[in-house]
């Protein structure tokens, strides 16, 4: 067993559990965090794919894809919330009316 | 022979962590439990910073753990201020988290 | 293989699955956050220990520490509006057919089983692209390979990435248009105090991030990272209040990297070359002034959609639109 695998069946497992949150659960905030778990699980494998036995250096392209990705999930992430917190303001109005 | 002081500082350092995180788990209220989790941390912390620095290569990095110990204990207390300070004014109000 | 730190490993990837499970299942939405935040940083973690500090320190700063920000500034919004005890599906705890739930349940479970078939079915640790990045690194102005792709060999990815992030902040600005705020919340004299003592110290960071990111891990996006965890303390102690005034300015602030990006990679198309590729001995100038300019918009576009509405939607000021 060497560190990818062990972090690959992670990345593979947090990427389950992210999937299953994000359609199985009914409150907002939960399945935009599966969503993200998702994208957790998907930086594991692919940065598992980049790793390379101890004295060889890891392919640094699927990093940089990596870190692209993690800051189009906080662009993504920071709109649901705004369109959560909307909803939210909106359903809590109807309650009043 | 520094190696071995660093692994004993280290060694304790990680005690300490694992008693606080048991107090984290096994105090009754709140208070207690921020009681436990910031001094055990704080100097567990401290400790192992203290074991990292004897391993350190250079002045640099003696002085970035140096500085990482600092601003860690300054917004671990400040942390455990704001939570002690949002739960007393919860208490007063009534329920609210 | 040493042993010790295969016990190290087996145990963070199994601490990180437990986690990730345990918050989406808590039932409590701040342990639900904080228990996301632990989960984070312990695949920044795993990051570290597959060799990729670049990454595991956006994950820490970025897709951490201000996702946890944005977290609970959403929870505490949603807690002010008179919902107190606001509890996940409190509102409407609609039942689910066990059909459903199961058809869920072997969905997710399919898709995972197809994935891990195609992981180990793919090649492990065949050599990919790191020959040529590294055959080109001469080239590419910098030292750092993670640099090296994100602003130079593929510099169209990062350009689209900035895009997308200016994007992000139109769509926050026009969905909370003439939202009310939530109350501010006040924190007391000591968070004053260390926020007046942490805030150099954070700058000092966040530059020394940008400026290490040429030959170390570190670089535009975790350095905008850190300067916007400054604009963060600036609005929880006050010492910043957004004014509508201020909008122009910060509408610049957030095009700013994205027409520098853009318009150095127009000038050297137009010296007859390939968009982004940057003339001789001028890589590490033009990689720097981008990275810079990028820099400040990626602190001020995060720092804004922490703050979310638009300073303009004042309630009188609403009312005259038609």
């Amino acid at each position: 067993m060497t560190p990818d695998l062990i972090y690959g069946a992670a990345g593979l497992a947090v990427f389950g559990i992210g999937l299953w949150g994000a359609i199985a659960l009914q409150d907002r905030m939960r399945r935009l965090l599966g969503l993200k778990l998702c994208s957790v699980g998907a930086g594991f494998v692919l940065i598992v794919g980049a790793w390379r036995e101890p004295p060889a250096a890891p392919d640094p392209v699927p990093h940089a894809l990596v870190i692209t990705g993690i800051v189009v999930m906080l662009s993504a992430t920071a709109a649901a919330l705004a369109l959560i917190r909307r909803l939210h303001d909106l359903e809590a109005a109807d309650d009043r009316a | 022979m520094i190696s071995m002081v660093a692994m004993v500082l280290i060694g304790a350092g990680a005690l300490f962590f694992l008693a606080g995180t048991i107090g984290l788990l096994r105090f009754p209220d709140l208070h207690c439990q921020l009681h436990a989790l910031t001094k055990a941390d704080g100097l567990g912390l401290t400790l192992i910073g203290l074991g990292a620095a004897l391993l350190a290569g250079s002045v640099g990095d003696i002085a970035r753990i140096a500085l990482i110990c600092a601003f860690a204990a300054l917004s671990g207390a400040t942390c455990g201020h704001l939570i002690a300070r949002h739960a007393r004014r919860g208490d007063a109000e009534g329920r609210d988290v | 293989m040493s042993e010790p730190l295969f016990l190290f490993d087996l145990l963070l990837a199994l601490a990180v699955v437990a986690i990730a499970a345990a918050a989406l299942l808590v039932r409590d939405a701040f342990a639900m956050i904080v228990l996301f935040v632990v989960f984070g940083l312990l695949s920044a973690l795993a990051w570290v220990r597959l060799a990729a500090p670049d990454v595991a320190l956006a994950e820490a700063a970025i897709g951490t520490g201000l996702t946890g920000a944005l977290l609970l500034k959403t929870l505490h919004h949603l807690r002010a509006r008179g919902m107190a005890g606001w509890e996940p599906g409190a509102a409407a705890p609609r039942p689910v057919p066990r059909a459903v739930a199961s058809l869920n349940a072997g969905l997710t479970l399919a898709v995972v089983a197809g994935l891990g078939v195609a992981i180990l079915g793919s090649p492990l640790r065949v050599t990919g692209l790191e020959i040529a990045v590294a055959e080109a690194m001469p080239l590419s102005g910098v030292d750092n390979p993670v640099t090296a792709v994100l602003l130079n060999f593929r510099a169209y990815d990062t350009l689209m990435e900035v895009v997308v992030l200016l994007a992000a902040i139109i769509v926050v600005w026009q969905v909370e248009r003439g939202a009310d705020a939530a109350p501010a919340p006040s924190l007391g004299p000591i968070w004053q105090g260390f926020a007046r003592l942490t805030l150099p110290a954070a700058a000092i960071v966040g530059v020394y991030l940008l400026w290490a990111g040429a030959e170390a891990p570190g670089g535009a996006f975790q350095g905008g990272a850190m300067l916007a965890a400054i604009g963060l303390m600036l609005l929880l102690t006050g010492l910043y209040r957004p004014h509508p005034d201020h909008r122009a300015t910060a509408r610049l602030l957030f095009v700013l990297g994205t027409v520098a990006f853009a318009a150095v990679a127009l000038l050297v198309a137009g010296a007859g070359r390939a968009s982004f590729e940057y003339p001789q001995g001028h890589a590490k100038t033009l990689i720097l002034l981008i990275e810079g300019l990028v820099t400040i918009s990626i602190a001020v576009t995060l720092t804004a959609l922490f703050h979310g509405r638009e300073p303009a939607a004042l309630k009188g000021e609403l009312r005259h639109d038609p």
